[in-house]
């Protein structure tokens, strides 16, 4: 097999983290899963499918300085950025050290300042404007950081993706938008979401490149975030990606997926499961090898098996807690 | 003292912190090169640069979200609604969004973001031009809304908002904009967020209110306290969170309340007051806690008829006055 990640001056040290990061982010999903089929968690939300686009993209972004703005699938995208397994099984389970909301949210909620990881909410595409905020911040101060947002095919319907592109277009901003196109907005398909072929039409609508790529292809994904990441810190300003995959589990723990999908075309798109598909890759030009690939489970099942431990017996946040961090509390009070 | 205009002082208080601090910007439609519909920026374009007076595509969603974007990351956006009945497309920026990243983040993340926009008739506005919003957003822990009456007030309120480090709403009332003058410091200083002020002291009524009506209230006072009757007048300033103390303290004092507002009086602003006053006053009161406001229909109209018979105006004001000092 060609060894294409040569052409993108990529390591294959790089590759094997990146791959090992898929697998981790694919390993933790299905914990997830488990934890609430048993009645340990209470809800999930799944990144099954999504894992090759979601590493691509982030293996492309200098991870010590841009800023993300991920959106409720994006757990391999957080763990390339910095957070921890252990982090993502408190948030989970609702615990007070879970550093994305204490608590206060529901998973996939992600946030960490300390990683430039943009807290974010529920309605979505509220965070493509503050994506924008933030690489106008970056041109004003002359900084070099881009922000990197993604968001569903859905979600690229709100009036929140439109005017925040635009907006980017406009001031040639150092952003990056990245449509994860998994085919469904909860039961929704795609023809009915988009009178376009593709979300990356639009692109010409506010003066910027797009794109559409595999998405099942994490080296496709890299190649492209890492050009328009290029592109932006040249200031020659915004870009938009859309990556095509398929949801590979229901829209989330409280949902059935056989109402609106043929278990036949989940079926089928499991043979083009990212996951597997990069692994033949990484195993076909000697990347990994067995014994490698036997370690790297064993370490991904412990790192999780630990994790979980821990978050179960990690302590809630005592119930008074729901009051605090309304207003900035005395000692954080500002130049006043 | 020099004596400038209520939308001078905004103007001046700008000017001041972007001088003071350089990660104060302002984005708004048509705040640039035209300084604002109202002339609320003028100047800034040619004294800070285009970079720091931008004039936005015409989104609001947008100049919120973006703004919210740019607090997050260290920077102080001062961003203008043209007018506060088009903040609607933003409304979910600035709920689920501002008011909820420090909380939801854990005080991770916060949102210094100041969004100003003029409200307020009176002025031949009609529906869409003359709208009081701030109802809409004053059960929405998280948020601060400031409605400053006097240019002093308006300058050292507008300078503790930008300088807060949680979003803050701040209403101009656009009739006031230069039909109120008064007399501002030049020198630098902040007022308290969340604190009312007595604009007059009186030991016979207590009339609570805010914005162009603090005004009114003033000017029935005179009257009234020449024919004996001693008013009190509060002024909000901050109407969410509101400054509970002091209108319990004053409520107590005089055991009589009128609570005015110019927005329609359901669930208005004075609504809550009545509430805070009615929980903690009960024994204090003297006569039934009154509310005067406009009328609950859906906004303002154009026709002067109609516009006169909505908006709240100094007869108004001082009938109310003299029927509770009276009771």
């Amino acid at each position: 097999m060609e060894k294409r990640h040569k052409a993108l001056g990529l390591e294959d040290e790089t590759v094997r983290a990146m791959y090992e990061t898929m697998l981790l982010a694919r390993r933790l999903d299905e914990r997830m899963w488990l934890l609430n089929r048993s009645g340990k968690i209470p809800f999930v939300v799944s990144g099954q499918g999504q894992e090759a686009a979601q590493v691509g993209a982030a293996f492309a972004l200098d991870r010590d300085q841009d800023y993300i703005l991920p959106y409720y699938r994006d757990a391999a995208i957080v763990l390339s950025f910095g957070m921890t397994v252990k982090e993502l099984m408190l948030a989970a389970f609702a615990k007070a050290e879970d550093p994305n909301s204490g608590g206060r949210q529901m998973p996939g909620h992600f946030g960490q300042k300390k990683n430039r990881i943009v807290t974010g909410s529920s309605p979505v595409t509220t965070q493509v404007p503050h994506a924008v905020g933030i690489a106008l911040a970056s041109k004003m101060d002359k900084k070099e950081h881009v922000s990197f947002v993604t968001f569903g095919e859905g979600s690229s319907n709100q009036g929140d993706f439109h005017e925040g592109a635009n907006f980017a277009g406009v001031h040639k901003l150092p952003v990056i938008f990245l449509c994860e196109n998994n085919q469904y907005a909860i039961s929704v398909p795609v023809d009915k979401q988009l009178a376009s072929v593709n979300v990356s039409d639009r692109a010409i609508g506010y003066g910027m490149p797009g794109y559409t790529i595999d998405g099942n292809d994490p080296l496709e994904v890299y190649r492209y975030v890492k050009e328009a990441a290029d592109r932006a810190r040249r200031g020659e300003g915004p870009t938009l990606i859309e990556a095509k995959m398929y949801r590979l589990t229901p829209h989330t723990s409280d949902d059935d997926d056989r109402s609106y999908r043929a278990a036949d075309e989940v079926e089928k798109a499991k043979l083009s499961d990212p996951v597997a598909l990069f692994r033949t890759y990484v195993k076909e030009t000697g990347i990994l090898n067995d014994e490698q690939e036997q370690q790297m489970e064993q370490k991904i099942q412990q790192i999780i098996n630990e994790a979980t431990d821990y978050a179960e017996q990690a302590p809630y946040p005592r119930p008074e807690q729901a009051l605090n961090f309304v207003y900035a509390e005395a000692e954080q009070e500002g130049t006043l | 003292m020099p004596v400038i205009s209520y939308i001078d002082a905004v103007n001046m208080a700008l000017r001041e912190e972007m001088e003071r601090d350089s990660n104060v910007f302002i984005l708004g439609e048509d705040v640039g090169k035209k300084g604002g519909v109202f002339k609320a920026t003028a100047g800034l374009y040619e004294q800070f640069g285009e970079s720091r007076v931008l004039d936005t595509p015409l989104a609001e969603s947008a100049i919120a979200g973006v703004a919210i974007g740019a607090a997050m990351v260290g920077k102080r956006p001062v961003a203008e609604m043209q007018f506060a009945d088009f903040i609607m497309p933003a409304v979910n920026q600035i709920i689920s969004e501002a008011a909820r990243i420090r909380y939801r983040s854990n005080n991770d993340w916060n949102c210094p973001v100041v969004i100003r926009a003029p409200y307020g008739g009176g002025i031949h506005g009609a529906l869409y031009h003359s709208q009081s919003v701030e109802a809409i957003f004053a059960n929405q822990p998280g948020l601060k809304i400031v409605m400053p009456s006097t240019p002093y007030d308006v300058k050292g309120l507008l300078k503790a908002a930008i300088r807060d480090e949680d979003p803050v709403l701040f209403f101009e009332h656009k009739k006031a904009y230069r039909l109120i003058k008064g007399e501002v410091p030049e020198e630098d200083y902040v007022l308290p967020i969340g604190k009312a002020d007595v604009k007059r002291k009186g030991g016979d009524i207590t009339v609570i209110t805010y914005g162009l009506c603090v005004h009114f209230a003033m000017q029935a006072a005179e009257k009234l306290a020449k024919e004996g009757i001693e008013t009190e007048v509060v002024d909000l300033r901050t109407v969410y969170p509101l400054d509970k103390e002091t209108m319990i303290e004053s409520a107590a004092k005089t055991g009589k309340v009128l609570l005015i507002t110019e927005d329609n009086k359901e669930g208005s602003i004075i609504s809550e007051a009545a509430a805070i006053i009615a929980e903690h006053c009960l024994f204090d009161l003297d006569a039934p806690i009154q509310r005067l406001a406009g009328p609950d229909v859906p906004a303002m109209p154009y026709a002067p008829t109609m516009e006169k018979y909505f908006m709240m105006n100094p007869e108004k004001v001082e009938k109310a006055m003299r029927e509770l000092a009276e009771f």
